[in-house]
This record gives C-alpha cells, sequence and structure tokens, in this order.
C-alpha cells in the first residue's frame, strides 16, 4: 500500500558543499570517540560504568534513571577515558578510547524476535530503544505506552543531507527486519516516506508515503501533519530509517555496527565526501587535511545548517550520526550598509536581491543578517510550513506561555525542526527553534 | 571604508557602559548597524539566515513611496503655477518649489518621530527600530502641503508616543502611525485641514513659485463632491476646467501631497509586490472591495449623496483611496495575519471607505478612517479565523 503526498510550501536551499562522488574512499577510526546524552531528549541518564573501564560494543554507558532497563550503549568496544561534566555535574559526554583492532566485536545479544513483551525489553536493554521518539515533545518514548503509529522518515530534505538510498544502500534487509519489528509495536500503521524518485523499495509491513515537493518533505513532521495529525492524547513515534536498520540488524544477528557512513558537507570543506567512521568521531578526524585554508572563522555543525549543532572545532559527531557541515562563521567581515546590498552572492528568498533569480549555489555565513525585531512582517512562516498549523499564532501562545492555547494551536504536533526553514526566512530573526524547543520543555512540565 | 570601520571602533567604547557617552548609545547603535550590518552570529537553532531584515523591508516600502514623493513635488508646484494662471511650466522650477514646499514638513516629521524614537530605545536600552524611516515619509505624502509645521509636529509626537510606543514599539503597534497622526490633524484642526485652501501651496518659497491671492480656492474632487447640491457633480479643476477620469488617475489635480496620483501609487505597488513585501492579497480585495460598493452606490444614484453619481473608476482614483489601499491597509502590523483573514480585512476596508465617502457628506474623504476603523478589527477577524483552525483540531479528536 501507499500514500501520495505532495506539499508546495517550502523551500529548497542551494548551498555549495554537497557531496557529489557516492563512493566511500575513507575509512576513519579516530582514537576517541565521544556520546552525548543530550542527543537523547527524554532520556535521564545514569552512568552504568566510570572511568577507565573496559567496554564492549553493546554494553550499557548509561541507563535511564525512570526507566532502568533502557539502556545507551557503547557502539565501540574500548576504554572510557573520560566522563565530562558540565554545570550542576551534568553529564555532556562520555569519551571513549576505542581499540583499534578489535572495536567492532562486541558482545552478541540473545534476541526472540517473536514474543512481542520481551521485544520491547530487548530494544530497551540493546540500546535501540533510545533511538525512537515521541510526538508531542520529541522526547524519547514511554515503553508502557503504545502508539497510534509509527512514522519512519526515509529520506533527508534538509540542506546537503545524504542521500539514504546511498547509505542505505545495502541495508535494505536489516531495514525491512526492522520495520517488522516496528509493526509490532502499534496497533496502527507504520508509515515509511520516500522521496519522489528514490530507489527504495516498498517495505512489506509498512504503509509507504511518496513524498513530492522541496524542504520539509522530509520532516517526519510533514508526513505526521498531512497524514494523520497527532491529536491531544494520542501519541506517535518517529524514527529515521538509518536508526530502523539498526534495529534491524540486531533483530537479526544481536549486534550492531560501530560504523556509520557520514556525509562531509559545507562550503568550508575542500572536497565534500561520504567517509566511513565511528559513531560519536571528532570533527578534526572527520575532517583531516579536507578543511579550505581560507583564513576564515568557520562554524562546525554536527548535522544540516538547519537544525545541526554548532559542535567547534574540537567537537564530535553527534547524532543522528551522518552529516556534518562546515560553513564560514562571518563575526570577521565588515559589510558596509549589508540591507542596501545588491550583490548577487547573498542568498535570500526576497526578490530584492538579484541572487534570487540566480541558479547557483550560495556559500552563506553564520551571521544573522539583521536584527532582533518584534514579529513585523506576517505569513513568513506559513509559506515554508506545510502543516495545518497557524505558526505565528503558536509561537505568541508560546511566548506568552499560555498552555491553553498552546494546545489549542497544536503543539502536540511539532517539534523544533519543523520551526527550521522559518527561522531561517524570519525578516525579525526570532530563535523559532528555541522558542518551540522551551515551550515544549514548559508544557511537559507543566502536564505532568 | 575601512577607515570609517577604524573609526567607529574607536569611537564605540564611549557610548558603552560607563562611557562618557552612554547617553547616546542608541543613537550610536543605530548609526553604526545603518552602516554595517551587525557581526552577530546565530547562538541556536538555524546556523544560517536568509539575507533579508527589517532594514531591507522598509528602505523598499521607502523606495517604493519615491514615486508618489517625486510626483507629489510636481503636482504642488504645478497647481501653484496652474492657480496663479501660467501657461509654461518649467519642470526643473516647478521641481524645486514642490520639493521646497515638502521639505520642511518631511523634516519635522522626521526629527520628531526619529527623536522620540531614539530617545525611546535609549531608555529602554534596546536597539533603534527601523519603523519609523517609513512612517516619516508617509506623513507628509497623506497630509495637505500647507498645514502647519507645528501641527505636523505635535500629531507626529502624539501618535509615536501614544500609538506606538506605549503598546511596546515598533511591531507592537495597533494602528497605523501614519495614519493616526493625519486623523488627529483631521479631528483636532479640522479648520485647517479641509477646505478649499491647503490642498495648493499659495505663497512663492525662495522666490520660486507665486503668491496666490487671498481670494483663491482649490477645492480637491473629493471636496467639491461633498459639497455639491443635487444631481450629478462636475468636478473641475482650479481653473473651472473639467476633469476626466484619466486626469485623476495621472494625478494632476488638488490634493493630499502624494496621494492623488494613482499611477505612481500603483508603480509603487508593483515595487512591493515585487520585492514579495506588501501582500497581494490586501491590495486585491481593498480594490475589489472598493469596487463592489462603488458599483452599488453608483447603482442607486440620488441627488441626496452626491459621491453617487462618480463611477466605479472615479472612486478607486481620487482622493486616497489607492494610497491607502497599496501602502496603509498593507502595514503587516495593523493589518489582519492570517490568509484568509487578510481578504476579509481588505474587501472591509475597500467597502466602508466608499461608504463613508459616498454617504457621511461630513467626511469628503474616507479611505484613512476606514483603515483605521479595520486596523481595529483586524485582531477580531484573525480572533475568528485562529478560532475555525481550533474548532478544526478538536473536531479531529471527536471524529
Amino acid at each position: 500500500m501507499s500514500l501520495q503526498l505532495k506539499i508546495k510550501k517550502g523551500l529548497d536551499l542551494n548551498i555549495a558543499g554537497k557531496v557529489e562522488s557516492e563512493e566511500i574512499e575513507k575509512l576513519i577510526i579516530p582514537e576517541e570517540i565521544a556520546i552525548c546524552p543530550d542527543d537523547y531528549p527524554g532520556f535521564t541518564p545514569k552512568l552504568s560504568c566510570k572511568e577507565g573501564d573496559s567496554i564492549r560494543k553493546g554494553e550499557p554507558i548509561f541507563h535511564d534513571k525512570f526507566h532502568e532497563d533502557v539502556n545507551l550503549v557503547c557502539p565501540v568496544t574500548g576504554v572510557i577515558k573520560q566522563v565530562v561534566r558540565g554545570e550542576r555535574r551534568k553529564i555532556m559526554r562520555v569519551v571513549i578510547a576505542p581499540d583499534p583492532d578489535e572495536y567492532d566485536n562486541g558482545y552478541i545479544q540473545d534476541i526472540d524476535p517473536t514474543d512481542e513483551e520481551s521485544t520491547i525489553l530487548r530494544l530497551a536493554r540493546s540500546g535501540m530503544w533510545v533511538l525512537l521518539r515521541q510526538l508531542p515533545y520529541g522526547i524519547m518514548p514511554d515503553p508502557e505506552v503504545r502508539p497510534r503509529d509509527i512514522f519512519v522518515s526515509g529520506f533527508d530534505s534538509n540542506p546537503l543531507a545524504p542521500s539514504f538510498d546511498f547509505i542505505l544502500s545495502d541495508k535494505i534487509d536489516f531495514l525491512k527486519a526492522g520495520i517488522d519489528i516496528l509493526t509490532r509495536l502499534t496497533d496502527g500503521n507504520v508509515y515509511l516516506t520516500r522521496h519522489h524518485g528514490s530507489k527504495m523499495p516498498d517495505i512489506p509491513g509498512a504503509v509507504m508515503i511518496d513524498i513530492e515537493g522541496p524542504h520539509p518533505a522530509g520532516n517526519i513532521g510533514t508526513a505526521i501533519a498531512n497524514i494523520a495529525p497527532v491529536n491531544k492524547g494520542e501519541v506517535v513515534w518517529t524514527v529515521d530509517a538509518p536508526s530502523v536498520t539498526r534495529i534491524g540488524q540486531m533483530m537479526i544477528n544481536g549486534d550492531i555496527t560501530s560504523t556509520t557512513i557520514v556525509a562531509v558537507t559545507g562550503s568550508e570543506v575542500k572536497t565534500p565526501e561520504y567517509v566511513r567512521t565511528l559513531v560519536g568521531a571528532p570533527m578534526k578526524a572527520l575532517l583531516k587535511d579536507n578543511i579550505k585554508d581560507d583564513g576564515r572563522h568557520k562554524r562546525y555543525i554536527s548535522g544540516n545548517p538547519l537544525c545541526g549543532i554548532n559542535v567547534g572545532e574540537d567537537g564530535f559527531l553527534r547524532r543522528p550520526y551522518y552529516q556534518i557541515t562546515v560553513i564560514p562563521e562571518g563575526d570577521d567581515v565588515d559589510e558596509f550598509m549589508g540591507w542596501a546590498s545588491l550583490s548577487p552572492s547573498k542568498m535570500s528568498v526576497s526578490r530584492s536581491f538579484p541572487g534570487h533569480f540566480l541558479r547557483k549555489l550560495f556559500s552563506p555565513d553564520a551571521r544573522i543578517k539583521g536584527g532582533r525585531r518584534a514579529m513585523i512582517m506576517s505569513g513568513e512562516y506559513d509559506a515554508v510550513m506545510p502543516m495545518d498549523i497557524l505558526p505565528e499564532y503558536l509561537i505568541k501562545a508560546i511566548l506568552s506561555k499560555d498552555i491553553d492555547n498552546m494546545e489549542k494551536l497544536g503543539i502536540y504536533e511539532v517539534v523544533p525542526e519543523d520551526f527550521a526553514l522559518a527561522e531561517y526566512v524570519d525578516t525579525s530573526k526570532l530563535e523559532l527553534q528555541k522558542i518551540v524547543a522551551e515551550g515544549l520543555e514548559y508544557m511537559r512540565k507543566e502536564t505532568e | 571604508m575601512k577607515a570609517l570601520r577604524n573609526f567607529l571602533n574607536k569611537i564605540k567604547p564611549n557610548f558603552e557602559e560607563g562611557g562618557k557617552l552612554h547617553a547616546f548609545r542608541s543613537v550610536f547603535d543605530g548609526f553604526e548597524t545603518f552602516l554595517y550590518t551587525p557581526e552577530t552570529t546565530s547562538t541556536s537553532g538555524v546556523h544560517i539566515h536568509d539575507s533579508r531584515d527589517s532594514k531591507r523591508t522598509m528602505i523598499i516600502v521607502v523606495l517604493a513611496l519615491m514615486p508618489c514623493l517625486l510626483f507629489g513635488m510636481y503636482n504642488a508646484g504645478y497647481q501653484n503655477w496652474l492657480a496663479a494662471g501660467a501657461t509654461v511650466f518649467p519642470f526643473w522650477e516647478i521641481m524645486a518649489y514642490g520639493c521646497l514646499a515638502v521639505l520642511p514638513t518631511l523634516a519635522v516629521a522626521y526629527i520628531v518621530g526619529l527623536g522620540i524614537e531614539f530617545a525611546v530605545a535609549q531608555w529602554r536600552g534596546e536597539e533603534i527600530q527601523e519603523g519609523f524611516l517609513v512612517t516619516g515619509i508617509l506623513i507628509p505624502l497623506i497630509c495637505p502641503v500647507d498645514t502647519p509645521l507645528w501641527m505636523i509636529a505635535v500629531a507626529t509626537a502624539f501618535s509615536v508616543i501614544f500609538v506606538k510606543e506605549v503598546f511596546g514599539g515598533t511591531g507592537y503597534n495597533i494602528l497605523n502611525v501614519a495614519l493616526v497622526t493625519r486623523a488627529f490633524l483631521f479631528f483636532a484642526y479640522p479648520a485647517s485641514m479641509s477646505g478649499d485652501k491647503v490642498f495648493v501651496p499659495s505663497d512663492s518659497i525662495l522666490g520660486l513659485g507665486h503668491n496666490l491671492p487671498e481670494s483663491f480656492t482649490g477645492a480637491t474632487p473629493l471636496g467639491q463632491v461633498a459639497t455639491a447640491s443635487g444631481g450629478d457633480v462636475a468636478i473641475t479643476d482650479i481653473t473651472g476646467k473639467a476633469v476626466s477620469t484619466c486626469d485623476m488617475f495621472l494625478g494632476l489635480i488638488p490634493g493630499s501631497f502624494g496621494e492623488t496620483s494613482t499611477l505612481c501609487i500603483l508603480i509603487g505597488a508593483l515595487i512591493l509586490l515585487i520585492a514579495g513585501i506588501a501582500n497581494w492579497r490586501i491590495i486585491l480585495s481593498v480594490f475589489a472591495g472598493g469596487a463592489f460598493m462603488a458599483w452599488i452606490a453608483h447603482s442607486f444614484e440620488t441627488p441626496t449623496y452626491p459621491a453617487s453619481y462618480l463611477t466605479v473608476a472615479d472612486q478607486l482614483c481620487l482622493g486616497g483611496f489607492a494610497f491607502a489601499a497599496v501602502f496603509m491597509a498593507t502595514d503587516p502590523v495593523t493589518a489582519a495575519r492570517t490568509t484568509v483573514g487578510k481578504y476579509i480585512y481588505g474587501f472591509l476596508v475597500g467597502v466602508i471607505a466608499i461608504i463613508i465617502r459616498t454617504y457621511n457628506n461630513g467626511y469628503p474623504e474616507g479611505a484613512m478612517l476606514a483603515v483605521l476603523l479595520m486596523n481595529a478589527f483586524a485582531p477580531l477577524i484573525d480572533y475568528c479565523v485562529v478560532q475555525v483552525n481550533i474548532n478544526r483540531r478538536l473536531k479531529r479528536i471527536k471524529a
């Protein structure tokens, strides 16, 4: 069974630094990797190991404070090198030194895929549960609540994002097995999105959603909003296809791979390329000899330019572990009267910039390019959000902490990434993703 | 450019906390961000931002107003020449005269308005906002050219303070600031703001132009209609010649400084629409609403209401209607914000403007009042549209 979805609202950004060649020439095994519990919202980490411990791939680093069976497992075999803590002793990351020879030899889980009770337990213990997210709130789901449906994102439409067709090409069997497991966890449907023109085959058990249109076509929130929106009281799970292949592999082999394929992208990268490396690898290792030497300040992003994380030069590859982007920071640019500029190198949705009409790739930097203002223009967010949501009103409800209206205006249907494009186009330069994240957090605290 | 940047960097510490000139921080900030795009980079959320910002937006609106401003200059001079009985119209002399006629008003509006903005920004410790760049140029355009300067100053101060700043500044005002300035003048000083003396400059300036005799009258077409009695009205220009629809469209007629030329207003509209700043839905529905109401009025023409004799085209070309549709109703802060709301809002602006103009002989022009009235109702329209969205969401649960 398959559904067709054509979206019109949205925007594809033409940014320089996309990977052209679909080949992997490098296998990068770094000296250390890091796992950050912040990548798993809703998971409250308690350390299961300590500095200096030897750890095998598949053994837990953390377990959840409230669900003891839910583990966050180590993706490699090696030694726990350091536990980095921040304010109030919050664990920022655990640094692991992988064993250069043994890194991929791990602990094989004993799986009986027939029994549902043990399926959930197995997913939880094997570190697969933390890969799932739920709507509302975009957090790790509660193992005791059965979801209405499960939505799997089968492509990523963010700027410079890797092609799932490519990174999943040899993992279709795992994807099938993963989908098969997911179908047992819901009484509703398991939906799998597929980009128009993708080579991904129909996966048995899943309702395929063929989506045509610009970004955010690939955001799972877009599919949910248009196919079966989340109502108050309902829970829907979301997960990306690469994570589903991990779940599938775990169910078939009782094992996971320690490696991942990463798209190294961005205008400040010499040769954008795919590399194979360990989950949580450091940026320095991924970008060795591949950074432009132009003397400009740079921003190192794990993920894409719209919703990635600014990790800095010394940072590590963060979840979802398949893309890094390097762009100019721009704080070293003196731009004279930028608001009057007719330069063709300025990227904009506004037709007042000549660049708007050029079919070229832009190299935008990280400046917000203006001053922060009150919400002045109307309809800007609507133009890039293909959901039945009134974004301006939802944002205003969040800013005024009006729980009643947040609920009525659909806060259960959104996660911060749904507002990324709106944040990009916003003339008033408001921090929409942050506002939404804080709103969700507030909502969760108040209603629990 | 490097030298300028270095100079700014050198004097910057004086304006920071504890510096000698800290009291002028907002002024310095305003100029610095005007000259150089801020180097602020994103700290959360998206790492890249679109190049457009509110400065860009405002400056394009100012640009779109230029045809009206330039035409207004020529028209002011032209009317003066015409009233003096001239037969030759020297272009540059007329332009210079018109420029001198409007310059004081423009300067007063900007000095008073920006002065208040700077002071408030300093007081609140915020960045200067650029909203007044547009308001400051709108004010001279929608006022009669001979409005006394002190009245402009008082009205501008009133509306900037009580319509904008008390509500929180740019983006929070509930009514259009420029229109409130105009309305303030209209209701506070009715004698100086309507009638047949104020729309044509009547003195020579720096030796340019002509001193017109006391007995001179130069009523606007709508003024003539409003004071007419019985039957169809023959609209005439200053010299008594009949005014055709084409003249009304081109705009060489007496009227508020920048509002007379529908052609120039449409050029402005084109600029705004190409740049994607004004909302086409609003402009279209204002004209649709106006045309609809004008058609009804014209279909039931009656001597009691002389304006009902005006054709649809006349109604849309005359007075401040087109200007209000393109530059006033589209103000994003005070217009309806929802898509459906914009159609309703615009349509009602058009309808009400013509109703006031036609069926209330006390007010020759209704566009300004219509926009202000709908500014007040825009939140209600949006509320209804938002409720529809909310109800749709609630229905989903029940289904």
